[in-house]
Parts: structure tokens; sequence; C-alpha cells
């Protein structure tokens, strides 16, 4: 509406209220993204938000015990590093509980045993025994240490050969593709007799379609498990293709039909006359020029099948090879709820997917989805 | 690698399989009943009667088995013991009635249906008005929209950070407790909290679903003739007025659209309960329960399905004016 834009203030007004809605929708999700690459100690540590800042944390790290002691003049010396061989800044230290960061960085302080303790930045520390120690249990040092962001690949590599994220990926690839595939060819020859082919009973098989929309597929769970078990399908690949047709046929031709209904009649009925037979028409005029909602329902039914928890738990097994994406970030969500880079790589590999053909193939979607709610209703 | 084979080979049988079934029933109905000969008129009359149905033929045979017959296949079983096979009569839903987490489950479905929509279809309403005026609008919409793309699942792992709660003597990594932190107030385990957990777990679903009324809102308005808006503003209406007055009313039957499609969705909620708290702390809802019934231990196919037929009874007026509507589109 250009008349808004008459009022700078109102249009301004606008622009930030948007902005902070988008900010609000997208926080979430780049919350996550930004997650999945920080290191482990870091995200159990801090906010995703503080990612680009140093991180401070506070750890115990035990000595080297001192009966390593070695001699270095009148004292005998335990040396090594706090961090090992991870990068990182001492900002403080301390040797009882009670006060864990008593000294700074370069200062000396003294046990109760009497040992004579110094830290310094990159993670150094000395312990002088002023006499040869028996003991085998090293001091107990108490370290603020500060730690440059660090950004990492491991998450993923991780979840995806270790945590069988891999195999799952596969998996739900196994589920969708075929499932996705096979109801649009099945709802096609249907939608093209509901929309242009004259037989009693057309309108009621239409309001049958329309109803069976809004059915609940939880309706279906123990009926067809039962099924599935009686004539020997069990849980399988097999039977979750079979469910997902089944359940994605009511929206696959009723948007087929309301699109092929609209289709312009002199095409169809010059075919006609000119002898073709209805499965000419079929194939040589309705898929050419039905693309568009084909390509919306394939989308659909992709997005909806990838996503689908409810469906796999039920007709599927729970081995390593049938457990899909969902179904294992679920179990991880229970198992290893702990371990944030796990869940954030893992979630993040499932929508990978999914949001590559949603920013590529936006425009179908939103067709279909209007197709399906504005004219249908 | 070997079960991408056999997918691949599924979807070249399933292809090869349906075009194969629809060109040689075709043919075949060609050769019974030949479109010349003697009886040239009365076979195509038949043939073209039967054809309509070898097309409708799989979807009706999937659909009646895949949809159809389990909804009576669970009234039936709902009336019958836990293993599905002695008719009890109305047992299971008598049982229901005095179950105390299946009234919670009830109670709070209907928090769901009236918090979800209504939420969603507003910030949807909002978002499409908006986005509609502003030069990077598309943008703004898809990114609005892009939730609607991430599973239930991928979504509860996403506000896992967003909720999170560590002690009040440790630094927040959950983004909400941050803020509150930050506000000067104290962090809260929010997904434990009993009853205003639920809403926490509706912004979930809030934030998936309004992009979806957003997109549907948004084509709705600009659908609507310029000259009712162009009078408005020639009789002096702020643009606001504009909006709730002028757009709004002609708008009506969308957004109808928007909150029952909302609420069909709403219903069947499952995934983002069952990830976040799988019904504890009060936040039980029937097709999580459903689940539960169905899964546990020793199955209860009975109580599974009665509370299956609760969920289908609350979608059948959805159901009935969904039809009624079609058909009066249909005239």
């Amino acid at each position: 509406m250009d008349m808004a834009g008459s009022k700078p203030q109102l249009t301004w007004a606008i622009n930030l209220s948007v902005a902070f809605l988008v900010l609000l929708w997208v926080i979430p999700t780049v919350g996550l993204l930004i997650s999945s690459f920080r290191d482990r100690d870091q995200i159990s540590t801090s906010g995703w938000w503080t990612a680009l800042s140093a991180s401070e944390r506070n750890f115990i790290q035990r000595a080297d015990a001192p009966n390593t002691a070695v001699r270095d003049g009148d004292v005998w010396v335990v040396s090594g590093n706090v961090f090992g061989d991870k990068p990182g800044e001492v900002v403080a230290f301390g040797v009882r509980s009670q006060a864990p960061e008593a000294f700074a960085v370069g200062e000396t302080g003294e046990h109760a045993n009497g040992a004579r303790i110094s830290v310094q930045a990159n993670g150094d520390y000395r312990i002088a025994y002023s006499e040869p120690q028996e003991g085998t249990r090293g001091l107990r040092l108490f370290v603020r240490s500060q730690s440059p962001p660090v950004f990492t690949l491991d998450n993923y590599s991780e979840v995806l050969f270790a945590e069988g994220i891999g195999r799952a990926f596969l998996n739900t690839l196994t589920v969708t593709v075929p499932a996705t595939i096979i109801p649009i060819l099945v709802a096609a020859f249907a939608a093209y007799a509901l929309a242009w082919m004259e037989f009693p009973g057309r309108a009621l098989l239409i309001a049958g379609i329309v109803g069976l929309l809004v059915v609940p597929l939880q309706v279906a769970f123990i009926p067809l498990l039962k099924l599935h078990n009686t004539v020997g399908i069990g849980k399988g690949y097999l039977g979750i293709w079979l469910a997902h047709t089944g359940f994605g046929l009511p929206l696959a031709v009723y948007l087929l039909r309301n699109y092929i209904a609209g289709l312009p009649r002199e095409i169809i009925e010059s075919a006609k006359v000119d002898g073709a037979t209805d499965f000419d028409i079929f194939r040589r005029i309705i898929l050419p020029l039905s693309y568009p909602a084909l390509a919306s329902f394939a989308i659909f039914q992709f997005l909806w099948v990838w996503n689908d928890l409810l469906v796999a738990k039920v007709f599927l097994g729970t081995g390593s090879n049938q457990l899909v994406m969902t179904g294992l970030i679920v179990e991880l969500l229970g198992s290893r709820g702990g371990d944030w880079e796990i869940l954030a790589a893992s979630a993040f590999v499932s929508i990978a997917v999914p949001t590559l053909v949603f920013f590529s193939l936006q425009k179908y979607l939103v067709r279909g989805l209007l197709a399906g709610s504005v004219k249908g209703g | 690698m070997q079960q991408l084979f056999f997918a691949a080979g599924t979807i070249v049988i399933g292809v090869f399989g349906c075009v194969g079934y629809f060109y040689f029933s075709n043919i075949l109905l060609d050769i019974i009943f030949p479109g010349r000969g003697p009886h040239a008129g009365r076979n195509i009359n038949r043939a073209n009667a039967i054809r309509p149905w070898l097309f409708l033929f799989p979807t009706l045979a999937v659909l009646g088995l895949y949809l159809v017959y389990p909804v009576f296949s669970s009234g039936w079983l709902s009336m019958s013991d836990a293993g599905g096979d002695t008719f009890v009569g109305f047992e299971n839903y008598a049982w229901l009635l005095q179950d105390r987490k299946f009234l919670e489950s009830l109670g709070n479905n209907a928090l769901w249906l009236v918090f979800v929509p209504a939420a969603a279809t507003f910030f949807g309403l909002i978002s499409a008005g908006l986005t509609d005026r502003i030069k990077w609008g598309a943008a703004a919409k898809s990114l609005i929209f892009m939730p609607m793309a991430i599973s239930f699942v991928g979504a509860a792992v996403i506000w896992k950070f967003i909720y999170d709660y560590r002690g009040a003597d440790q630094e927040q990594i959950g983004l909400l407790n941050a803020v509150v932190v930050a506000l000067g107030g104290d962090p809260h385990a929010w997904i434990t909290i009993p009853f205003w957990n639920n809403f926490f777990l509706m912004i979930i679903l809030i934030w998936i679903q309004s992009g979806f009324a957003m997109v549907i809102l948004s084509a709705a308005l600009r659908g609507i003739s310029e000259e009712t808006i162009e009078a408005a503003f020639l009789d002096g209406a702020t643009p606001l007025q504009v909006f709730f007055r002028i757009k709004i009313p002609q708008i009506w039957g969308t957004i109808a659209v928007v909150w029952t499609t909302i609420t069909v969705l709403v219903l069947k909620i499952f995934d983002i309960v069952f990830a976040m708290t799988n019904g504890q702390w009060g936040t039980q809802v029937l097709a999580n329960l459903m689940y539960d019934w169905m899964f546990r231990g020793t199955p209860d196919f009975g109580r599974g399905s009665a509370i299956v037929m609760v969920i289908m009874l609350l979608v059948v007026p959805i159901m009935a004016w969904n039809i009624r509507n079609a058909a009066k589109e249909m005239r």
C-alpha cells in the first residue's frame, strides 16, 4: 500500500517492527547453528551469543604426583600444564576449594603442606617442595581460565560417524523418497478421473476425500499394525511406505484435482475430438500441464515424511538399520541430554535438507498451500 | 548402501507398477469392449462407465485400507479389552472419564486449542499486514515462514537451547534465563513449572505455524479490492483503521480456514510434548497419552483406541464444515 509510504515515521515504525519480528523468529535457529560449531566445553559453560568473545571458566586440575618431583637446586619440583594440550589462558588460580581464585598469574601461593605453587598465564605450573615427597596423589589446582572462541567441525564428524546420524540420514532418505514419489502417481490418475470424467458418485467421492483430509493418523496405528503383522509385513520399510502413501493420498488427490479441474476445457475436448483416449490425454496433456501442482504436493509430502517422528516410531523398528533421524535425536535427548554439541549438530544435520528444499522451492510450497486452503477450505 | 538400492528398486517397481497397471488395464478394457464392430456404440458407453474406476481403483483401495477401515476398526477396538479380542462395551470410555491423566490431557488439549490457533493467526496476520508494506517484505516473509520446514523434533532441540536452566550461581546458557537474569530476575526451569510449562511448549508450535498463517493471510489481504481501501483512505481513515475495519472483515473466511487448519494440527500434537517433557510436569496431551497406552510394557489397545476415538470425535465438526464448504464451492 503506497499510501502508508506518505508518512515517513510510519514507514520507519513498520520497518522496525518487521525487523524485530524477523529477529525473534530467526534467533532460535541461529542459536542452534552457532552452537553446533562450538567447542563442547564452551557450549556447556557459556551461552551461544557469547561465542565470539573469550569464555571464562573454572576448573580443577590435579597436578602430577608429588613422588615424581625432580630435584632442582635445594627444592623438589613438580611441573606441567593445567590445560594439557588445549588452548587457554589462566586468569587466576588457587590451592584451596574455599579460595579458588586466591592468586593472580605469576604470584606464588603456598599450600597448607608447605608446597609453593606458581601458575603462568600459558598454563605452566610449578610446585616446589622443600623436601623429597612420597605421596602419589597430586595437588588439586583450582584454575580460572579464559579460552579464545573455538569453532570446530568435530561435532559434525562425531555425530555423523560415531553417533549414528549418518546411518539414520540414509534411513530417513530410504523412507522419504519412495513415500514421496509413489503417492503422486497414484493420486494423479484419481485426480484426473475426479476432475474430467463423468460417472455417478463423483461428488460423493470428492466429499469423502475432503473428509479424509483431517482424519487423525493416530486412528490408523493400532489397526494397521495388527494388519501388517497379520499379512507378514511386520515393522519395516514396506509398511511405512504404504502407510505414508495412504496418509498422503487425500491431500495429493485434493490438491491435484483442484488444479486439474482448473485446466482449460478446450484443450481436453479438442484432444477427445481428435480421438485421443483418456489415458493419452492424461499422459500427453494433463501430466505436463500439472507440473506445478505435482511439485507442490511433492514438497509437502517430502517435508512431512522427512520430519515425521510418530509414523516412523509406529511402523519402523528401532534397530540402527531402521531408526530415522528424528527418532535418533529423540533418543539422544534422553540419553545424551547434557551433551549439547551432539544434540545441536544432530539436529542441524536433520534440519539442513528440508531447509534447503524449503528455500529453493518455496514458490511451489506457497502455491500448494494457497490451493489447499484458500480455494477449497 | 544396500538399503538405498532397495529403496531405488522400490521406486522403480512402484512407478513402473503404477504406470503398467494404468496402461494395461486401459488396453484390456479396450479389448473387452472394442470401440468398433457391431456393438461399437454400446461398447464405448460401457468402457466409459468403467474407465473412471480403473483410474480410481488404486487410490480408493489404499485410502480404504489405510484410513477408512482403521476408523471403524479403532471404533470397534475401543470397545474391546486390552488385547483387542473381547467386547467390553463402553468400559474403556468409562475408565477414561475417571482417569486423572486423561482429564489432564483433555484440559491441556483444550488449552492448546484456544491458545495456539489464536496466537499463530494473530502473529500471521500482523506479519502479513506489515511485510506487505515494505521493500524487503519477501525476504522477511521467507525467514518467518522457514520454521515450517523444521521438524517438531528439531524445533524441540532448538528450543531446549532457549529454555535451558542452570542454578542461579552459574552462567545461564539458555537464552530465556540469560535475559531474565540480565533483567535482574531469577532463573527458572521453565518446562517443569506446572501449568505455565504448557505455554512454553505451545510457543514452539506457534513459532512453527505463524509462517503458515502469514503466507495464506497475506495472499488473502492482497486479494482485497483496491476500491474499498481507497474509498476508506479518501474518507480519512488511518492505516490502522483501514487494516482492522476494512481489510480484516473482508478476509474472515480465510482466517477461519487458517484457524481450523491449525486446530486440526493441534488436536494431533504429539512430537513436541514427546520430545520436550514426555507428558511430565502436567503437560500430557491426548496423542501422547494414546502413544503411551499403545507402546508401554503391556500395550492396552482398548484404552489406546478409546483415546484415539476421542480425538476423532473432536475432529468431526471440522470435517463436516470442510465438506460443506467444498460442496458449496463445487456448485
